[in-house]
């Protein structure tokens, strides 16, 4: 175990698992929070509540598509839905750094206001610290969130089985590669849009076809990759990915292999990883196709009960190799 | 690292740069090893700067030989 | 993608493969000696199919890997200075020297930074005039020249706090040592396309007439990687070796003349040391006398401690393809990325790292 926190420890690959596992989950262990899903669940008298947070510190804070304040409010309603709980409210915590322009400030705010109603939340409470200039880059946002989630959903991360099919809902790569080209030193003219969008819809549109659906997952720091190895491991199953199904826009391409950046690795913020039973996997499917959020989505891989843990990949020449979870740190300050 | 992609040049610009475009998106870069480089021509970008010139011609060439062999490998079985 | 899709066609890779499984009758040993052929011949799944006979060895040619302990930990001392602004390419960043790395260095408060281009750290010099910027300058033929062109920009505009920590090689020369060694039977090479570019194919010629091996410059995607594999096959098969070049769309034979007169304006050779292959003579770059105020090694000069290597890491053993990763008694249980022991198992070209990630 490292004796000082590095910035790989907070990229959401294997050093942020060793954080979690080394020091988070033996002080606070209890059973609602060792499945480690993006959302915890608790029952409270019979109803199953869903409650999530996350902190954002995403660097620059304004970039095409979106904002660190949008981010803030999709990222905690995207982990509500990805357990099946319909977000309902949410608080939102400010660190701010003195000296921050607060013209800036309600812009950050108005956003949040505009996603919020998008994603039909509420945000309900907050709160607003203030530290001197230095000890915080600008702005860093912490939301937090409740659901309620319906009976007979269960989705979870450990639920996946030998025969599920792994559907993605649209383009990977698109919100870390959208912040890489705003970010200047690296000096691309045009930019890429961030995803950066709400799944609850969606989600429930999916759930309301069918509610046995077995795991989703939106895969944001460490990638696609990341995300099912994750699943492969808490699942304790073999997962097969298709290299040539899994669908990448051409710029996103072009800009990894510019910078060396594997698309797998990128962080995405309106996409999700659905696990289904195979029989309803092609119908599913075609309930994401009809949805504009989910025009591109597509069936990637399959899962399978060896080698267990592992993922993978067949490649685009019919080769094979592992595909892992992320190493080290891709891009700092993500999200 | 020897991290290299193809891109296009759209336009040249003073002082031995360009612009390059790759996948759609343009960025800056510079002409210092490959100074007589003309617009429209593909060139490699290696870390910022135009290391070499592609021969479409070639390329194509090189396609065309790889097709061919393919198709000698099937009518032999 | 214009000039990498078509280079990667499905049916043309299985027409290859076909071709290389009628020429494979005895065990053949290939080696790859550039660090982003590892990664490619690792990312496209090559070694999964191969056909039995066929081997296809990783070489010394990933720049971080095979940069030695005693530059990284000078480095590293300089980077601890506080006036110093310590730049360097991405993968660097986490291998560790004898008693430190760059991410704990930061961590602890020095002013580290990544670029993705030289350019960009000269702007950081422009940028900052009152701090020593000090660009840690790793990397073989390809990257070297643009090294080059950042010198002649911060003479032409009288920038005088732009340093280089120059540990650059070429590879030629470490081929032939591994050669020369014997200890690892090598039947032909797959030359590194991008490095050829610049130096051209002539530097090869001395591994066909001195040793009768192959050399093929090979590009990077996955047809070029198997027509380039077919080819030297072809060549043993004949018994006719020779340099040729299969990546002819980018590499003409003499390369790229422009960049070679710069490199030579601004470099000249020198031994150099190599992880886990000692000196091999003439095969690193330093700046030429008249630029010596870039050089960062005699501005700054560095008191540093004995280097060290765990003596239980076999890196030295991996570069030179005598062992693969699974040899080693710390990969996996001791050594992996994220608590790396060497610089294999940190650069992305790594062939431990490589191998981790990759293979089951």
């Amino acid at each position: 175990m490292e004796e000082k926190i590095l910035l790989a420890h907070g990229s959401g690959g294997k050093l942020s698992h060793d954080l979690i596992r080394e020091v988070f989950l033996p002080a606070f262990d209890n059973p609602m929070l060792r499945p480690l899903d993006d959302s915890a669940q608790v029952v409270i008298e019979g109803k199953r509540l869903a409650l999530s947070t996350d902190s954002y510190v995403v660097k620059p804070l304004f970039y095409k598509g979106g904002d660190i304040g949008r981010l803030a409010v999709f990222g905690t309603v995207n982990d509500l839905a990805m357990c099946g709980a319909s977000p309902l409210f949410l608080s939102a915590s400010f660190v701010i750094e003195e000296g921050f322009p607060i013209a800036t400030l309600k812009k950050v705010v108005h956003s949040m206001k505009v996603a919020s109603e998008e994603a039909g939340v509420m945000i309900v409470t907050g709160d607003t610290k203030v530290v001197e200039k230095g000890s915080a880059d600008q702005i860093f946002i912490n939301t937090a969130g409740v659901g309620f989630i319906e009976e007979g959903v269960h989705l979870s991360s450990s639920n996946v089985k030998p025969g599920d099919r792994v559907i993605v809902s649209g383009f990977m790569g698109d919100h870390g590669i959208s912040v890489i080209t705003e970010r200047e030193g690296l000096g691309f003219r045009q930019k890429v849009a961030s995803d950066c969008a709400p799944l609850n819809r969606l989600v429930k549109k999916m759930l309301e076809f069918n509610p046995s659906i077995h795991c989703l997952r939106d895969p944001t720091r460490g990638g696609l990759a990341t995300s099912i190895n994750e699943i492969a491991q808490q699942s304790k199953v073999g997962i097969c990915i298709e290299e040539a199904s899994i669908p990448i826009r051409e710029s996103v391409r072009g800009v990894c292999e510019m910078l060396g950046f594997d698309p797998l690795y990128v962080a995405n913020e309106g996409k999700l990883v659905a696990f289904v039973e195979s029989k309803i996997a092609e119908r599913i499917l075609g309930v994401l196709k009809a949805d504009e959020m989910g025009v591109d989505s597509a069936i990637i891989g399959e899962v399978v009960s060896e080698p267990r843990g592992k993922v993978i990949l067949k490649t685009s020449i019919g080769g094979s190799r592992i595909l892992d979870m992320l190493t080290g740190d891709l891009l700092p300050r993500i999200c | 690292m020897c991290l290299a992609v193809p891109g296009k040049i759209t336009k040249k610009k003073q002082g031995h740069k360009a612009l390059v475009e790759v996948a759609g998106l343009e960025r800056e870069i510079s002409l210092d090893l490959l100074p007589d480089a003309l617009e429209g021509e593909y060139v490699l970008i290696h870390t910022g700067f135009a290391i070499q010139k592609i021969d479409e011609a070639d390329a194509e060439e090189t396609l065309s030989l790889l097709r061919d062999l393919v198709q000698a490998n099937e009518v032999h079985g | 993608m214009k000039y990498m899709d078509e280079f990667r066609n499905r049916k043309l890779a299985d027409g290859l493969l076909a071709k290389i499984r009628d020429i494979s009758h005895q065990e053949t040993q290939i080696m790859e000696v550039c660090g982003t052929h590892t990664m490619a011949i690792f990312k496209y799944g090559i070694r999964s199919l191969m056909p039995e006979p066929i081997k296809l060895l990783s070489g010394p040619g990933c720049p971080v890997c095979v940069t030695h302990n005693r530059d990284i930990d000078t480095a590293i001392a300089l980077a601890q200075r506080k006036e110093m602004i310590l730049i360097t390419f991405g993968d660097m960043f986490r291998v560790p020297g004898s008693n430190s790395s760059f991410a704990k260095v930061k961590a602890e408060g020095g002013d580290i930074r990544v670029v993705y281009s030289v350019l960009d750290a000269l702007q950081i010099a422009r940028e900052n005039p009152t701090k020593q910027v000090v660009f840690f300058a790793v990397g073989f033929e390809t990257t070297s020249p643009t090294v080059a062109v950042s010198i002649l920009k911060a003479r032409e505009e009288g920038i005088n706090n732009f340093f280089i920590l120059s540990s650059h090689k070429l590879i030629p020369q470490a081929m032939e040592s591994l050669l020369d060694s014997g200890e690892v039977q090598i039947d032909g090479f797959l030359c590194p396309g991008h490095v050829s570019t610049i130096i051209g194919s002539h530097p090869y010629q001395s591994i066909v007439q001195n040793y009768r091996k192959p050399a093929v410059v090979t590009g990077f995607e996955p047809l070029d990687i198997l027509q380039a594999i077919w080819m030297i096959l072809h060549q043993i098969h004949r018994d006719e070796p020779r340099v040729a070049i299969q990546y002819s769309r980018v590499v003409d034979e003499r390369g790229n003349p422009v960049a070679l007169s710069i490199l030579d304006q601004v470099f000249e050779k020198k031994d150099a040391s190599w992880r886990g292959m000692g000196i091999i003579p003439q095969s690193g770059l330093k700046l030429r006398k008249e630029f010596e105020e870039f050089d960062a090694e005699i501005v700054f000069p560095v008191e540093i401690e004995e280097s060290r290597e765990n003596p239980e890491c076999l890196c030295g053993e991996v570069l030179r393809g005598v062992k693969i990763p699974t040899d080693c008694k710390l990969f996996r249980k001791v050594c992996n990325p994220d608590h790396p022991v060497g610089a294999c198992m940190v650069s992305v070209e790594g062939t431990c790292l490589n191998h981790f990630q990759y293979q089951q």
